[in-house]
């Protein structure tokens, strides 16, 4: 045998090899600048549908009859608060947030936070069924697709995809309740509480993000499968699935679960219109009633909430990339 | 002595819509254990279409392997099963590529990279392939090689990458290697390096190595014989010391003066 | 990089028109779309009946080919006893024009946005990438709901609405051709002789991200008239007396046990006119960005 070198015949040993306890550091680094974005963030969401909300006119004159006394309503500004300068109301608010204190629902008369936090399981559990559904359609069809591209196959896939993309959430529901409840009363067409009145609401809102994903996951494995470490894979003696479950899907997955964040957006406005149209006691059915009921301390807080899951689920978005690429650390 | 791989006047095309263009058009080469034969030529003649063909690599479609045989002993390679090719492939003969930052996966630890060979093809547990690593990156040439194996590719210099490539393809033994340029993407200082321990393993090894190169000086310093291809035919064929002393091809002659260093040789 | 047109890309454009419409997808696409547009513009000439009018006697009627069908109703009536067609297409009209209103400002603000944020760069840069997170953060649709809830609905204000909260894709894609397209020779040398930034975005750099810019836009009408047929879904969107597919569609709920015509023919209609665009805007990009492009 020969001699084993004790210094690389290249020169100096591990020059660029980072020690990693350094970069355990640096994601920490990283997560707290990116916190810290995400508050600044939050910080103008709160301040932007504060005003937007305020100037849009005055809440006590929409909240009582219109004939209503100038003393009623000069009750009603003083019980709400509302008769104090905006910038003191507006300190009071954000000194509230910290604490989540929204104030109280106007609507309802009791805290925001409560009345929010009370719909919240029904949205999260409609969310994660349409994710499960999502991913269980998106992943074996992007796959499919990428291996049998330009064929027959991968066509129908595209078609779907082209479908799915440009169907209104809200259209996809009432199909689903024109031939599941009415034609073969076989699904409630709203409610909530069992298994059954969950499947037709998760199906409609996971339509959008099947199309998303299977076409983001296809192009990128295509992308993937031409590149050079694929063929040395293949060079190994890999057959298709070690390639593809070994190489290829993580690799693959890298773009998708960025643009899983970036589509949280459509995916919280599908759950508003899914929620509506299946009668869904979660959170964008309570916003839309909110607005509806000009409940403005509820309504902020909404919003507040749609922005901070997805601000959440970017950052999230952003660690679990650093755990799928060693090559990336988190930077500002 | 009998090569161990023979190629014999194959044709590959590529089928791109309508039209067709012949990369491989009735070559025939053969390599001896323990011998270096270099393929020459510029790009676009045929060479790498020829070496990704051995291990049928070449994307399918639209390459299409019009006629000839490949032969790995007395098979004829391109007449197995694509499952039996799998088995030749990584465990018979081995290739090693041009660019080592594209060629190792970028996500992977290059040790779990290494060790997916022997997984793979001796069906030795993934634990125990993996203690097989360290040696096997030292034997190419790699201090520390533990603490290497749990590195990235990003974390390597390029003749680190290069070493790890020929760890990965030498680890499971072949008696074949393919070499497609291999030194091509790195710095001049460590080609030589890197072409030194090819040679040196191939001889400890009797392994037959097939190089392809468009450099006549590496050719001139590690050949034992050459192929010089030209519009996807071999025009030439022998010794190092043959072809370069009286070129019997015009084309052969035309591309020795066109490298002024080789008037050394 | 994505784009390598050459910095006069008029050619280029027409030359785009010429291979989308290879795409015998795409072209059928842009058929449809032209019958859509066709439709809206004449209306008032093809509509068999006065979207509005109420025809008591004929309410909930199916469709013609029904046995209880009325062949005056082609596709039916709804609760009010209105016909179906003429309605949708005079919804058509507002689906277009919010679409296409709200695209076009969205893509002129994000242009201006991306043009200066890339050209200029610095803090001004900065500032505008960092809002453009804080509109991502904004689910879009809530923000016009929650505008249209306490402004009130209207036509113009949902136009608006949609028009500046869809400016970031556009900003953001912009900015990255400006960047690479910044140290292009062209750039550079009106830069030396002295032209004014302001020119030269006009100028030298607007032209080059046409391309993209027009994707984008294709794109985003196709999800603006989505989004406004939303928001008229829930009642938040252009008021009920303007006859909308959205609105058509949030009737139809109600009647789906009855009459599931109301609910069908206009989502179907949208969905029509959404694919149509999208298969146009993905035809567009795949010539317009070949990298993009996947057989």
């Amino acid at each position: 045998m020969a001699e084993l070198t004790v210094r690389d015949r290249e020169g100096s040993p591990g020059k660029s090899a980072e020690p990693r306890t350094g970069a355990g550091a640096g994601l920490l680094r990283g997560i707290a600048t990116k916190l810290g974005t995400a508050l600044i963030v939050l910080f103008c969401v709160a301040t932007v549908s504060f005003f937007l909300v305020r100037l849009s006119g005055d809440p006590v004159k929409l909240l009582l009859p219109p004939e209503a006394t100038v003393e009623q309503e000069a009750t009603l500004r003083a019980s709400l608060g509302l008769d104090r300068p905006l910038l003191v109301q507006y300190l009071d608010y954000l000194a509230g947030l910290p604490k989540l204190d929204f104030g109280t629902s106007l609507f309802y008369d009791q805290p925001v936070a409560e009345v929010l936090f009370g719909r919240l399981p029904a949205t999260l559990l409609l969310a994660g069924a349409a994710m499960v559904v999502c991913l269980l359609i998106a992943i074996p069809a992007g796959i499919i697709a990428a291996l049998r591209r330009g064929r027959a196959t991968d066509s129908g896939v595209m078609a779907g995809v082209l479908i799915g993309q440009s169907t209104p959430p809200f259209w996809v529901g009432i199909l689903l309740i024109l031939v599941f409840a009415v034609q073969f009363q076989v699904l409630p067409a709203s409610g909530y509480g069992t298994f059954a009145h969950l499947i037709l609401p998760a199906i409609t809102l996971a339509v959008y993000s099947v199309a998303v994903i299977a076409r983001l996951l296809r192009s990128s494995l295509i992308d993937v499968l031409g590149s050079d470490y694929i063929r040395t894979a293949r060079a190994k003696g890999l057959g298709p699935r070690g390639v593809i479950v070994g190489h290829g899907l993580r690799n693959a997955s890298l773009p998708v679960v960025t643009v899983i964040g970036l589509e949280l957006g459509s995916l919280l406005g599908g759950a508003i219109l899914t929620e509506q149209v299946f009668s869904w006691p979660g959170i964008g059915r309570l916003t839309v009633e909110a607005i509806t009921n000009r409940d403005f301390p509820l309504v902020q807080a909404s919003v507040l909430f749609f922005a901070a899951a997805f601000v959440v689920v970017n950052l999230l978005v952003d660690v679990s990339y650093t755990l799928l690429d060693p090559r990336v650390r988190l930077r500002s | 002595m009998s090569p161990v791989l023979r190629v014999d006047e194959l044709s590959v095309q590529f089928r791109l819509g309508t039209e067709t263009v012949h990369a491989v058009r009735d070559v025939s080469l053969r390599v001896d254990p323990g011998e270096i034969l270099a393929v020459v030529g510029e790009s676009g003649s045929g060479k790498t279409a020829t070496a990704l063909s051995v291990l049928q690599l070449n994307p399918v479609p639209p390459c299409v392997y019009a006629g000839g045989e490949i032969r790995l002993d007395d098979r004829d390679l391109l007449r197995l099963s694509e499952k039996d090719m799998r088995a030749v492939r990584g465990n018979d003969i081995a290739m090693i590529f041009q660019d080592p930052m594209t060629s190792l996966n970028p996500l992977k630890r290059v040790g779990a990279q290494v060790a997916e060979v022997l997984h793979r093809h001796q069906g030795v547990s993934r634990a125990s392939a993996r203690a097989a690593v360290p040696p096997a990156l030292a034997e190419a040439g790699i201090a520390n090689p533990e603490l290497r194996a749990e590195l990235y590719p990003h974390q390597l210099s390029g003749g680190l990458r290069q070493r790890v490539m020929i760890a990965m393809a030498l680890i499971g033994r072949p008696r074949v290697l393919i070499a497609d340029e291999p030194t091509t993407a790195l710095d001049v200082t460590v080609q030589a390096r890197i072409l030194d321990l090819l040679v040196e393993l191939a001889q400890r090894r009797d392994m037959a190595v097939m190089l392809i190169t468009h450099d006549l000086g590496v050719v001139a310093e590690v050949a034992d014989r050459v192929a010089v291809m030209y519009q996807g035919r071999v025009v030439e064929d022998g010794s190092v010391s043959e072809v370069f002393g009286a070129p019997a091809d015009d084309y052969t002659a035309r591309l020795l003066r066109a490298t002024p260093r080789l008037e050394r040789v | 990089m994505t784009m390598t047109l050459a910095p006069r890309a008029g050619g280029a454009r027409t030359g785009m028109l010429r291979a989308v419409l290879r795409n015998r997808l795409a072209a059928g696409a842009l058929l449809v779309l032209l019958l859509m547009v066709l439709a809206a513009v004449l209306a008032p000439l093809i509509a068999p009946h006065d979207p509005n009018a109420q025809d008591l006697l004929a309410r909930l009627r199916p469709p013609a080919w029904h046995a209880e069908g009325d062949a005056s109703y082609l596709l039916g009536t709804d609760q009010l006893g209105r016909d179906l067609l003429s309605r949708m297409i005079y919804g058509a009209r507002v689906s277009l024009l919010v679409g296409a209103a709200a695209a076009l400002l969205a893509g002129t603000l994000g242009a201006i946005i991306g043009l200066v944020s890339g050209f200029l760069g610095g803090w001004l840069d900065r500032v505008l990438m960092r809002l453009a997170d804080v509109q991502l953060a904004f689910p879009s649709i809530l923000l016009a709901l929650a505008i249209v809830g306490f402004v009130g609905s209207g036509l113009w204000t949902v136009v608006l609405v949609l028009g500046f909260t869809g400016w970031v894709a556009y900003a953001r894609v912009v900015r990255s051709e400006v960047l690479s397209l910044r140290s292009r020779e062209f750039v550079t040398e009106a830069r030396a002789i002295g032209v004014r930034d302001r020119t030269i975005m006009r100028r030298h750099l607007l032209p080059n991200v046409l391309a993209p810019l027009a994707t984008i836009a294709t794109l985003h009408v196709a999800a603006a008239i989505v989004a406004e047929a939303s928001l008229s879904f829930l009642g938040l969107g252009v008021p009920t007396d303007i006859v909308t597919w959205g609105g058509m569609l949030s009737d139809g709920q109600l009647y789906l046990g009855t009459a599931w015509w109301i609910a069908v023919f206009p989502g179907l209609a949208l969905m029509l006119t959404s694919l149509s665009i999208n298969v146009t805007g993905d035809a567009l990009r795949d010539v317009a960005d070949p990298k993009a492009y996947r057989r």
